[in-house]
């Protein structure tokens, strides 16, 4: 029986039951012999400083061990870039416990250490501080006007600022047949995994710390506390188990860590520090944006100019950016372009990179304003997307390695059934309701960075296959595990893939859905070289029949290497180690992006979305009832996690054009809606009938899987998908999101 | 949240005689709004009295009268699949099940349901003025972030509003609350339960510290021909009311005999005005007419800001929940619009 390859089935998670019967542990599941915990003090103030903190009063009551601010922290690193890490925009990095300064509401103020987490929190609770207070600015609106060019930095390699103009954009735009322009507002987003941020910092007898911490990279973190605290990166081991759940959150180390392994050091003892829901909202966030788009087009619908700008919030001490404005001209080749991105920076902490960041952004002014130009010029908005299509990227000046998205159009409208929409807006009802079907497109690049694996043939001839990588929640343990068995032709249970651990062969963050491409590349050149010493050592053994035979004549199969040309010869994978009379075989590779290939193209992800709602007029309650996007994203490894990861990033979709925005007060400065229970996001009841399609899209130029990344590209059409429908039910637009039921009255 | 004793009461005296002798003492009932005041640390209570232990007041039971009595330490859920509430006053068990999560609906008893303070979100965040929370301190919510604010019955002081479902309904019934006090018990129709902030928005109802609250009664009249509940609100379920409304009609051929009709989400206690129910009374069950009696019910609405759609939404609430009432068979789980 030859193998049959795992790539390409739809296998079910490896940690799935663990997950679902609660015996995986988090970062804040370990437990240790006297672990100390401790609870972060927040700022109440926004801007200011601290006058004075009354840690006396607190540290007599009985269990509180020690308190930490900013007057008795241990002296730490003193440059910038000793904070810097894999994920820092341009700027000065926070620095906890710095100084006596404020920046920011909720700004970690002190650390109190107890021997249980209630008397920890309780102290901190009742601590007294006092303040001097400033003056701030904490909204975007009111500040728009303080906008400013971002500052450059190694940031800007992966987000690339936008594109200079092109041809005369202001003449085309006046002179065209058909324009829009439209604002587009959208509010700041906190991340909001399930499982909330913990780091354990084990004190292991000799000094050595092991790190349980809740990240995106456990490399990431290991050197940020190796630098900051002044430690040998070895004696520095960071463990990322499990992870519940992180979109981005996870993608820079957070203060909970900085505390727990300041407060391990000082004490010489293990110390936790969990962050509760409210503290969920102190770090990190999308950014509020405003968007201006100018759209135009000539009578048959080819768009001839594109305008698009937005300002962004960033804080004080660093400038975070994404790729808002770039988009449109990917997609459609408009000759005259005018694009701006610039920052406002507010008294606020750094805007973080939340799943699909400046994509989802961008898409929904883009896409709606293309809405907006279909019912312009009486085209069907699909008829539009086609008439503009194009396998060029002119705003590189290259091809695309691949782009299905026409099979995505295609395919998503036959199924979803967009030829029953009729034109006009107002003339679809279902009962008392409106009914509307909206469409848009989706885009996300394509992207592959370094990461390195370790091959290990074991004596049982099973393979072990390690990296330093996360699995936050969307298969990475199974799907490296399916291709790593596939390079050996072993059955899934004979492959064990180690993660999750810094002192594992080196991978970056996990983010960007560049995972998959990376570390599976990585994987595949661990598995080609082990292959290559497997058969070099089958051809060493005395009597070999695989003495002098080329690796195109065997193939790797059934625990062992086969002869093609006689399929009863067959070495086991077991006798080669054990004629080695060495415990393993092993070796570890870089997967490298072939840079001189990929220069030449763009590569990129593709999508449809297809939606249809409901809306109740009268009261002016909105129903996303279906909705159906096709992907064009190359090979799909794991037909059924990517699956999961299209309608986590569809129920993503509707949540942001429907539910989820953080409540700011500008007079204080501050978030007021830090608890589930009022950030909205969609419940089951708001979910209805979703479905997604995949399109058969090869690449051979992308990397070595064929596979293109699909954490984002879910997302990112759903929210203009549901706008532009809301406008065909009801012929009312809305460019600010979530688009609350109320405005509809 | 600070360390505090905990105690279970076996019975009513015990409970009452524990808490009335300690004025830092509360009772603990199915705890899911009085936990999060203790995380919140807006409660720093030194005992909590566990009432859910007590063996009386827990059941569903008919009264002599002919109507139906809830024990206070009935849960939510069992109140709202109860044969008799289910039958008889199906307008109560759709205003409970459109309320909370079923995780929160199995923990919740009827006497903590009626009095969950705010969801303002001022109130909860002990770092802003709220007179509600620290009297004289000022209300935040006025000039600020109050999409979920009042808009009938607010004073300058506070503008939060009551945000429970159940007592939308247990309103618009005419429920009685009966209440045990060491001096002996009481009752109180539910019109007069609740209070509205006035300038004392620290006390949300008339409940005298100490006191408890063993049932609450229904009178036989159910409306369960004729009824409906209606929630709107930003999403289709675990969210708080940003209007809701309460029908129940009598109808007898096509003219009305006597309406019910209650509002939720907008003021400081379930809002019902006696004079637009009149109004209906002997009138068609018309849609112009349900619009007049809207009218007459949002009479002196003020919004303040974000809330101000609140008004208009109310009025068409009314309108459309009294059509539903017609048919209550059309009604869908959740409470969300229907026909
Ligand atoms: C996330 C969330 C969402 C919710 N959504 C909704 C919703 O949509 N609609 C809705 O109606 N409700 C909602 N609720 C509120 C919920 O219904 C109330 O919290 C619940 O009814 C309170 O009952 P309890 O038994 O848990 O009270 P507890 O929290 O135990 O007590 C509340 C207060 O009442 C006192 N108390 C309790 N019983 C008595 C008694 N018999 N006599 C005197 N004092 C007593 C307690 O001392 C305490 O002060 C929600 C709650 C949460 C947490
Ligand atoms: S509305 Fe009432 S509860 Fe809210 S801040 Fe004002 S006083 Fe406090």
């Amino acid at each position: 029986m030859s193998h049959k390859l795992l790539t390409g089935q739809p296998v079910s998670r490896i940690e799935g039951q663990q997950k679902v019967t609660g015996a995986a542990r988090y970062a804040g599941d370990y437990h240790v012999p006297e672990l100390l915990y401790g609870y972060v003090v927040n700022s109440t103030i926004t801007k200011g400083k601290i006058l004075e903190i009354d840690t006396e009063q607190i540290k007599a009551i009985k269990g509180v061990i020690e308190v930490f601010t900013h007057k008795n922290r241990p002296s730490l690193a003193w440059f910038d870039l000793q904070y810097a890490d894999m994920d820092a925009p341009p700027g000065s990095p926070f620095r906890p416990l710095q100084n006596a300064d404020i920046k920011y509401n909720g700004q970690p103020i002190a650390l109190v250490v107890a021997e249980t987490f209630e008397i920890a929190r309780y102290a901190a609770s009742i601590m007294a501080v006092r303040y001097e207070e400033q003056h701030f600015f904490t909204d975007l609106e009111s500040n728009k006007g303080k906008a400013r060019d971002p500052k450059k930095g190694l940031a800007t390699f992966l987000k690339p600022l936008p594109a200079k103009p092109k041809g005369d954009f202001g003449k085309a735009f006046h002179n065209a047949a058909a324009q829009v322009s439209a604002e587009f507002i959208h509010a700041a987003e906190h991340h909001n995994p399930i499982e909330l941020f913990a780091t354990t910092t084990v004190y292991e007898e000799d000094g050595k710390l092991t790190i349980y911490d809740k990240t995106q990279g456990t490399i990431n973190c290991q050197l940020y506390v190796g630098n900051v605290f002044g430690l040998h990166y070895k004696n520095v081991r960071v463990i990322s188990p499990y992870v519940g759940g992180a979109f981005g959150s996870g993608l820079r180390p957070q203060y909970q860590l900085f505390m727990s392994v300041m407060a391990a050091l000082q004490l010489k003892r293990s110390v936790r520090v969990t962050l509760d829901r409210q503290q969920m909202f102190t770090f990190g966030h999308r950014p509020p944006t405003i968007q201006q788009t100018r759209f135009a087009a000539d009578s048959q619908g080819k768009v001839t100019a594109l305008g698009h700008e937005a300002v962004a919030e960033t804080s004080q001490h660093e400038d975070y950016t994404e790729v808002v404005v770039n988009w449109s001209n990917m997609l459609y080749p408009a000759p005259h372009t005018s694009f701006d991105y610039k920052l406002v920076p507010l008294d606020v902490f750094s805007p973080l990179d939340m799943r699909a960041p400046g994509g989802v952004t961008g898409m929904h002014a883009i896409e709606s304003s293309m809405d907006q130009l279909a019912y312009q010029l009486k085209i069907d908005p699909l008829a539009l997307r086609l008439i503009n299509y194009t396998d060029f990227d002119v705003t590189a000046d290259r091809p695309y390695s691949s782009k299905e998205l026409r099979e995505c159009y295609v395919q998503g409208a036959e199924k979803f059934g967009w030829s029953k929409r009729t034109p006009e807006p107002r003339s679809m009802r279902r009962g008392h309701k409106l009914v509307g079907y909206g469409m848009a497109t989706g885009i996300w690049e394509a992207m592959q960075v370094l990461a390195r694996v370790e091959a290990v043939m074991t004596a049982e001839g099973k393979l072990e296959v390690s990296s330093a990588i996360t699995d936050i929640g969307t298969g990475t343990l199974t799907v490296m595990t399916q291709i790593a068995a596939d390079e050996l032709g072993l059955a899934l249970e004979d492959v064990t893939f180690c993660y999750g651990e810094s002192q594992m062969p080196f991978a970056p963050v996990q983010g960007g859905s560049f995972t998959v491409s990376t570390v599976g590349a990585a994987v595949k050149a661990a598995g080609k070289a082990l292959r290559k010493k497997l058969l070099k050592k089958a051809g060493n053994m005395p009597g070999s029949p695989l003495k002098s035979v080329s690796e195109k004549e065997v193939v790797f199969e059934r625990g062992g290497i086969i002869l093609k040309s006689n399929q009863n010869v067959i070495v086991y994978f077991k006798d080669i180690v054990a004629a080695e009379k060495k415990k393993v075989i092993k070796t570890t590779n870089t997967g490298v992006p072939n840079v001189f290939k990929l220069k030449n193209y763009t590569r990129a992800a593709h999508s449809a979305a297809f939606v249809e709602v409901e809306v109740d007029e009268e009261l002016g309650t909105i129903q996303v009832t279906r909705a159906i996007t096709a992907v064009a994203a190359g090979n799909i490894i794991n037909p059924k996690t990517a699956r999961s990861q299209i309608l986590g990033g569809m129920v993503w979709g509707i949540s942001k054009a429907l539910f989820e925005e953080t409540i700011s007060d500008h007079r204080f400065g501050k978030y007021m809606n830090q608890n589930l229970a009022e950030y909205h996001i969609p419940v089951h009841a708001d979910i209805h009938e979703l479905d997604v399609i995949f399109v058969e899209e090869k690449d051979d130029i992308v990397n070595e899987l064929g596979s293109k990344g699909i954490g984002e590209i879910g997302l990112v059409a759903m929210p203009p998908a549901i706008a532009n429908a809301i406008y065909h039910a009801t012929g009312k637009r809305f460019n600010q999101l979530p688009i609350h039921f109320d405005q509809l009255l | 949240m600070n360390n505090f004793n905990y105690t279970r009461a076996g019975n009513i005296q015990e409970a009452m005689s524990l808490v009335s002798q300690n004025s830092d003492a509360g009772f603990l009932a199915g705890g899911t709004n009085m936990v999060d005041l203790l995380k919140y640390n807006l409660v720093h209570p030194e005992l909590l009295v566990d009432i859910n232990h007590i063996p009386e007041h827990r059941g569903i039971l008919e009264t002599e009268d002919g109507g139906v009595q809830l024990g206070a330490f009935a849960t939510n859920a069992e109140t709202a699949y109860h044969p008799l509430i289910e039958t008889r006053y199906p307008l109560l068990s759709r205003a409970i099940l459109a309320g909370a999560s079923a995780q929160i609906r199995n923990m919740a008893t009827n006497g903590g349901n009626l009095l969950q303070r705010t969801r303002c979100y001022y109130f909860y965040d002990p770092n802003t003025p709220c007179n509600k929370r620290k009297p004289g301190s000022g209300c935040s919510a006025i000039g600020g972030y109050n999409r979920i604010m009042a808009i009938l019955g607010a004073s300058e002081d506070c503008i939060a509003v009551f945000p429970s479902d159940m007592c939308v309904a247990l309103s618009a019934l005419d429920a009685v609350v009966r209440i045990d006090g060491v001096d002996g018990t009481r009752s109180l129709p539910f019109a007069e339960f609740h209070r509205l902030p006035g300038n004392n928005p620290e006390r949300d109802n008339n409940l005298q510290p100490g006191e408890i609250i063993t049932s609450i009664d229904l009178p036989e009249k159910g409306f369960e021909k004729n009824y409906s509940y209606l929630k709107l609100r930003d999403r289709s379920s675990y969210a708080f009311a940003l209007v809701s409304v309460a029908t129940g009609l009598d109808l007898e051929g096509d003219v009305i005999k006597e309406a019910r009709i209650a509002l939720g989400g907008v003021a400081h206690k379930p809002w019902r005005i006696k004079d637009a129910e009149d109004f209906l009374a002997g009138k068609s069950p018309s849609a112009e007419n349900f619009a007049a009696a809207a009218k007459i019910i949002l009479n002196g609405a003020v919004g303040y800001g974000h809330n101000n759609f609140k008004i208009d939404l109310a009025k068409r609430a009314v309108v459309r929940n009294c059509l539903m009432a017609l048919n209550p068979e059309s009604q869908q789980p959740g409470a969300h619009p229907s026909i």
